[in-house]
């Protein structure tokens, strides 16, 4: 088979399931290292991928407040599952990456700054509220007043292959924050999942060129209804509802409510919600040195600010509560975010409340303190 | 200590199983290490050498459950600049403190041929309810990766590296998936003390809570959540009055759900 030319950046094809094999071969023949969903632990998260077959096909994430099951499905879709724990940024922000080393030389030091080399990686399957969630943590590590050198050199070196999605969890809103579930730009790659085909839109150049020798087809008009009908559909399928605009406001006036004692009752301050967001970006630093003092390293990791020692200052705790960390929280989240950065800093996945082992959910939460009357 | 001397090292041992300060011999990489920057004076499991005190550091395993412990923990402050305890036993009494809730002279009729050789305390109670500790480390056993960096933190003189936060931050680090809430299975992991890795998670069991209460633990939520799953509150009680059941937060919240109505 000779396969047709590559398409022209912007165009849209169409080509067999089987086929989607062949791009990723192209993509790891590029020295992309491929990650993408699979099936781990009972839960569906995103590692390193070879084969197509390695997807989760034939399964969906039946998510609730606080639950979250793998369930086989009759269809064999290969995209058919929702977001696990996992977000992208465990591989642009990893949970630990160590910055630098540091050994005594005579009565100085010498400082040596960690290497990366980590290879460019190829995401596969990035749904719409990811690629925003990205697109957030850009604005924070990259375009921000102090760029981030270990996120952009992982962040530059990305190739996206991104999906739009044919089935929402219950945890879903997308909708409602405006990141999806039609994947509009930002990526080199967006599938739409037809029961026997997938149609592609070529969004960059280095795109277009993953699909060298691969025996694809323009899509025709049919083939673009048949997609947009998913995407339609999947929209349909999301039934949580988020007001926002009364936000920063409600959350700034509110920032005394009796509303917060309540939910610190049931919050266990155990940080899983700001773990499990694509968006949360706060991290810390620990020194390791060896027993005679001689060499030390400095690694970050992953922060949040349901850890007590986070809101450590000079001269005490300014989040010693439950109650503060929780509110800090929701509102940096939905409110001060969008003080910062433009925009709100949910982008509606719903992993936090799929993976808050009490169920607390952020939508609900929000709808409690506006009807919970001013106060 | 006097100048350039090596700082004194003792480890001491009260109702426990040694499967702590094994930790120390575990260090296999480091123990050379750790003999050549400490002068180890006491330490039964490891050499003869029995040096009086004083001691820089002491390390205490095992909780208090006789007179003679006591009068021992007492001597071994006195003679210590720093003492450590290491884990549950000796920061929280231990499984042993299973005894705290039940009547110890009935278990001692059952078990032992003449009882009256027993001479053992009423309760099993930490370290810190007798004296005053300078540091803890958790765990059942303790993790040999957190005694080295106390150990190392103490020679180099820097604040030690012992997390207060839950469980769940090491699970979520590590990529751990969540066994709670992706297959239902009760876990003490989001009110217990990071530090073992998420290791039970990790081999998809629920967190014992071997390490003890985090800082601020919320345990009757928890409880509460782990009942409306389905655990019934005999299994919850179960797990609470476990390897930390003699903390004062797992007790409290044991006490609290024991009185509440069904
Ligand atoms: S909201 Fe839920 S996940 Fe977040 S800290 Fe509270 S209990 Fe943990
Ligand atoms: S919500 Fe908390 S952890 Fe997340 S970005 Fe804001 S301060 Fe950081
Ligand atoms: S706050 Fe929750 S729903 Fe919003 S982006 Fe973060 S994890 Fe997703
Ligand atoms: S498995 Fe247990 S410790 Fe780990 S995240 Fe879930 S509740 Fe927390």
């Amino acid at each position: 088979m000779a396969g047709s030319p590559t398409p022209r950046v912007s165009a849209t094809v169409i080509f067999p399931k089987p086929t989607l094999q062949q791009v990723l071969d192209n993509l790891r023949a590029s020295g992309f290292r491929l990650i993408g969903p699979t099936v781990r632990d009972g839960s569906v998260i995103l590692g390193t991928l070879e084969k197509i077959s390695e997807l989760p096909i034939g399964r969906l994430l039946d998510q609730k407040a606080g639950n979250s099951r793998l369930l086989p499905t009759h269809s064999a879709d290969y995209f058919a599952c929702t977001v696990g724990p996992d977000s992208w940024k465990r591989y642009l922000f990893p949970a630990r990456s160590d910055l630098l080393t540091a050994r005594r030389n005579g009565d100085g030091w010498i400082f040596t700054p960690a290497s990366d080399d980590s290879p460019p990686f190829a995401f596969i399957g990035v749904k719409s509220c990811d690629l925003h969630a990205i697109a957030l943590q850009d604005e924070v590590f990259v375009n921000g007043t102090i760029g981030d050198p270990h996120y952009a050199h992982r962040r530059q070196r990305v190739f996206m292959l991104a999906v739009n999605c044919s089935t929402a969890a219950s945890t879903c809103f997308c909708t409602s924050m405006s990141t999806g579930p039609h994947v509009r730009s930002g990526f080199d790659l967006a599938l739409t999942e037809l029961p026997d085909s997938f149609v592609m839109e070529i969004g960059s150049e280095a795109g277009s060129n993953a699909l060298a020798g691969i025996d694809w087809q323009p899509a025709s008009a049919f083939d673009l209804g048949r997609a947009a009908q998913v995407t339609q559909r999947t929209e349909r399928l999301i039934q949580r509802q988020v007001t926002t605009s009364d936000l920063p406001q409600l959350l700034y006036e509110r920032i005394d409510h009796p509303y917060w004692d309540t939910i610190a009752e049931r919050c266990l301050s155990c940080a899983n919600c700001t773990l499990v967001c694509p968006t949360c970006f706060c991290s810390t630093v620990e020194d390791h040195s060896d027993l005679n003092g001689n060499r030390t390293t400095r690694t970050r990791v992953w922060d949040s600010c349901f850890i007590l020692d986070f809101s450590h200052v000079h001269g005490g705790n300014s989040r010693p509560t439950i109650k503060s960390r929780f509110r800090q929280w929701m509102t940096h989240k939905l409110g001060a975010w969008i003080d910062q950065f433009g925009r709100s800093g949910c982008v509606g996945c719903g992993r936090c409340i799929a993976w808050c082992p009490v169920g607390i959910d952020i939508t609900e939460e929000l709808n409690r303190l506006r009807t919970a009357g001013a106060r | 200590m006097a100048e350039n001397a090596k700082p004194r090292l003792a480890i001491f041992k009260l109702a426990s199983c040694d499967g702590c300060q094994l930790q120390l011999l575990n260090l296999e990489d480091e123990l050379l290490d750790i003999a050549d920057q400490v002068e180890i004076c006491y330490f039964p499991e490891a050499t003869s050498q029995d040096l009086d005190g004083p001691y820089d550091v002491a390390l205490v395993e095992g909780s208090v459950t006789t007179e003679t412990d006591l009068q021992r923990l007492r001597e071994i402050r006195r003679n210590s600049q720093t003492l450590i305890t290491l884990g549950a036993c000796a920061n929280a009494g231990g499984i042993q403190a299973l005894r705290n809730t039940a009547d110890v002279e009935e278990y001692t009729r059952a078990i032992y041929a003449n009882p009256s050789y027993i001479h053992t305390l009423a309760q099993s109670t930490p370290v810190a309810a007798h004296v005053t500790v300078d540091f803890a480390i958790s765990g059942c056993p303790i993790s040999r990766r957190q005694l080295l960096d106390v150990l190392t933190a103490l020679l180099i003189g820097r604040a030690p590296e012992l997390p207060r936060y839950s469980v769940c931050v090491e699970c979520k680090r590590s990529g751990t998936v969540c066994v709670l809430v992706s297959a239902g299975v009760a876990c003490l992991g989001p009110i217990t003390q990071a530090g073992c890795g998420a290791l039970c998670p990790s081999f998809h069991r629920g967190c014992f809570g071997c390490y003890g209460p985090m800082e601020s633990a919320n345990p009757d939520s928890l409880c509460q959540n782990l009942m409306a799953r389905g655990v019934s509150r005999a299994e919850t009680l179960r797990l609470l009055n476990g390897f930390a059941g003699g903390s004062e937060e797992f007790r409290s919240a044991a006490e609290k759900l024991e009185k509440a109505p069904l």
